[in-house]
């Protein structure tokens, strides 16, 4: 097990930019989710760690050895591909002792460390099968044998649930985890999908275009999120943003929202602002901001509501089951101490 | 909903009709293909006197034509002579192809697109156009009249490249990263999964190299004098020139040479359509 560090990394493709230096550092036994939209460079990131890309700037240590230009083989890392790379020609035994076999292991050693690895992940009885006698979790959970082998210091995932359905990918997450939990070592995990990142990781860190937007731990990035970026990546449904200004301490805004600043906003009067809301935290009733109930989508346990205020969208989650018809008019009121204030300008929080 | 209705409806007459019409173009064009090969069949069972009658079945089937062509010309070597061309070519070419299209599909190097047009240009020139200087060249390099003239140049041809490099750009790279992470060097990579996994492109590659090697005429007839060489394919021209109206011979030859080619296709009949089909070959 090692600790991960990314000092000022930079990563070009010719004249073009796509890492513009990121700093990051991961402690001995973290599991860190790089999680952003398509095209922010979480991946590309991953590969720099890997050696599957060249680091165009800055350094890249694993256990303190600046692995930069180290090939692959010699970072003792192991990755978990989306389409999980398996060897088709290979049984699942054969996949998961390649690797040593490389190394010029002994065979017996070769079998208890396949057996023990089949053992983990409840792959025993799939040993002599091929890659395609195999459904897409077993394909997932050989290619994570496959990396657990090797016993490495750090594993890379990149985005290895995406090919899953949503069920099954409920279900490998609770197993990625609980693998974590039982080897404890240092993971690096890429996901475009906020709530896994959300349900696995120890720190997350969200980037956007080649940038790292914010560091911090699940809940930190919910309750505290650094900028508008974050605030409408992190949560879902998505946080609801209302543009308004600071009146008289109070923020308001065009669409009829009146609410008193949180405590320990100290905003010059008259500044634009952007306020979030999760929608968890509007509440329907006879008071406040008018707005058009526009679609409602009941789940069961609670109910996403879509309204339309002054032509904005404002999501809504109702968790009582009240009756509520799309076209009706309803009024709908902020927690005020829930409310995120963002600078209209900058997106910073305030 | 409106149920979706069809522009044109056949009654079932109609259909018959067509589907009548399909089927005996089918058996025309079959028929066509198959007419000279039993008329060859037939023939090698004939005699010299009853080879130009016009029936299919032989009056008085004989052996004889059989028994000429393994006795009194040498045609056990010329089939070996072709085998073992035929079969050295398909495997070295197999090889060198692999290697070259893999290389061109996914190593960086300068100036490999240049290369691979160059090797793609040749597929402009056929085989009579440059006969030729391939013969002045074979010949300074000393290997008229021997096995290495009649295989070496054969190796080389842009077909097999071409077609490898396609299917090696449609192979996920991430099967090459996961080896590469897992320990594995560039032949490493290319020997245990790159090779592997082409095994149904390099299956109908090898079919089709050996057919052509096995049916090859103009090259070893310009580079090869010695009997001892001979390939069959010139030792059934050289039964046309000495015995010019022994045809009996000639389809008997023919009849054993097709032989080993129709036994393999009986037996691996699948394998081959399955293979043809996942190169994308007709």
């Amino acid at each position: 097990m090692s600790a991960v560090d990314i000092d000022d990394v930079v990563k070009t493709y010719g004249a073009m930019q796509v890492i513009h230096g990121v700093d990051l550092s991961i402690a001995d036994g973290e599991f860190v989710v790089l999680v952003g939209p398509s095209g922010c460079g979480k991946s590309t990131l991953l590969r720099m760690v890997a050696g599957l890309e060249d680091i165009s700037g800055g350094t890249i240590s694993i256990g303190g050895t600046v692995v930069n230009e180290l090939a692959p083989k010699e970072r003792n890392i192991a990755m978990v591909f989306q389409n999980y790379a398996l060897y088709p020609h290979m049984t699942v035994a054969q996949n998961m002792a390649f690797s040593l076999r490389l190394n010029r292991v002994g065979r017996e050693e070769i079998r208890q460390k396949v057996e023990r690895a089949a053992d983990i992940l409840g792959l025993g009885a799939l040993l002599d099968r091929y890659p395609a006698q195999l459904s897409g979790g077993q394909r997932q959970r050989v290619a994570m044998g496959r990396a657990i082998v090797r016993n490495p210091e750090v594993f890379l995932f990149d985005e290895p649930l995406s090919n899953l359905d949503a069920k099954l990918r409920v279900q490998m997450r609770a197993e990625i985890g609980e693998l974590h939990q039982r080897l404890r070592t240092t993971t690096i995990y890429v996901t475009h999908d906020q709530i896994e990142a959300m349900t696995m990781a120890d720190r997350i860190v969200v980037m956007n275009a080649g940038r790292v937007e914010q560091v911090g731990s699940p809940l930190e990035l919910y309750d505290r999120p650094r900028n508008l970026f974050v605030a409408g990546f992190i949560g879902s449904p998505a946080m609801n943003f209302i543009p308004g200004r600071i009146v008289e301490r109070q923020f308001r805004s065009p669409l009829g929202v009146v609410a008193p600043l949180p405590r320990g906003i100290n905003a010059a009067e008259g500044t634009e602002v952007v306020c979030g809301i999760r929608p968890d935290q509007i509440t329907l009733g006879d008071e406040g901001a008018p707005a058009e109930v526009s679609v409602v989508e009941p789940t069961g346990a609670e109910t996403l509501v879509v309204l339309r205020a002054g032509g904005v969208p404002i999501q809504a989650v109702l968790r009582d089951r009240r009756q509520i018809r799309p076209g009706e008019a309803v009024s709908f009121r902020l927690e005020p101490e829930a409310m995120h204030l963002f600078d209209a300008g900058t997106g910073v929080r305030l | 909903m409106s149920e979706r209705v069809p522009k044109y409806r056949y009654t079932a007459g109609q259909v018959t009709i067509v589907r009548a019409i399909w089927v005996l173009i089918g058996a025309v064009l079959a028929l066509m293909t198959l007419f000279p090969l039993l008329w060859m069949v037939s023939i090698s069972f004939k005699t010299q006197a009853e080879m130009f009658d016009m029936g299919l079945v032989p009056a008085n089937p004989t052996l004889d034509n059989f028994r000429y062509v393994f006795t009194q010309v040498d045609f056990v070597r010329y089939l070996l002579n072709t085998f073992f061309v035929a079969a050295t070519v398909t495997l070295v070419a197999l090889l060198f192809h692999s290697m070259a299209g893999y290389a061109l599909a996914r190593l960086r190097f300068p100036g490999r697109e240049a290369i691979f047009l160059t090797m793609f240009s040749t597929f402009l020139v056929s085989l009579p156009v440059i006969i030729v200087p391939l013969f002045i060249l074979v010949r300074s390099l000393g290997m008229l009249n021997s096995f290495s003239g009649l295989i070496i140049p054969s190796i080389f041809n842009a077909f097999g490249i071409f077609l490898l490099r396609q299917f090696y750009l449609s192979v996920p790279r991430e099967l090459e990263e996961a080896a590469l992470i897992d320990g594995a060097g560039h032949f490493r990579i290319y020997w245990s999964v790159i090779l592997p996994i082409s095994r149904p492109i390099l299956s109908a590659l090898a079919i089709l190299f050996f057919l052509a090697n096995w049916n090859a005429f103009l090259w070893p007839l310009t580079v090869t004098r010695d009997p001892e060489l001979r390939l069959v394919q010139v030792a059934i021209a050289g039964f046309q020139g000495q015995y010019t109206a022994a045809w009996n011979y000639i389809m008997a030859a023919s009849t054993v040479v097709a032989l080993p080619m129709l036994v393999l296709f009986l037996i691996f009949q699948r394998q081959i359509m399955d293979s043809l089909k996942t190169s994308g070959l007709k």
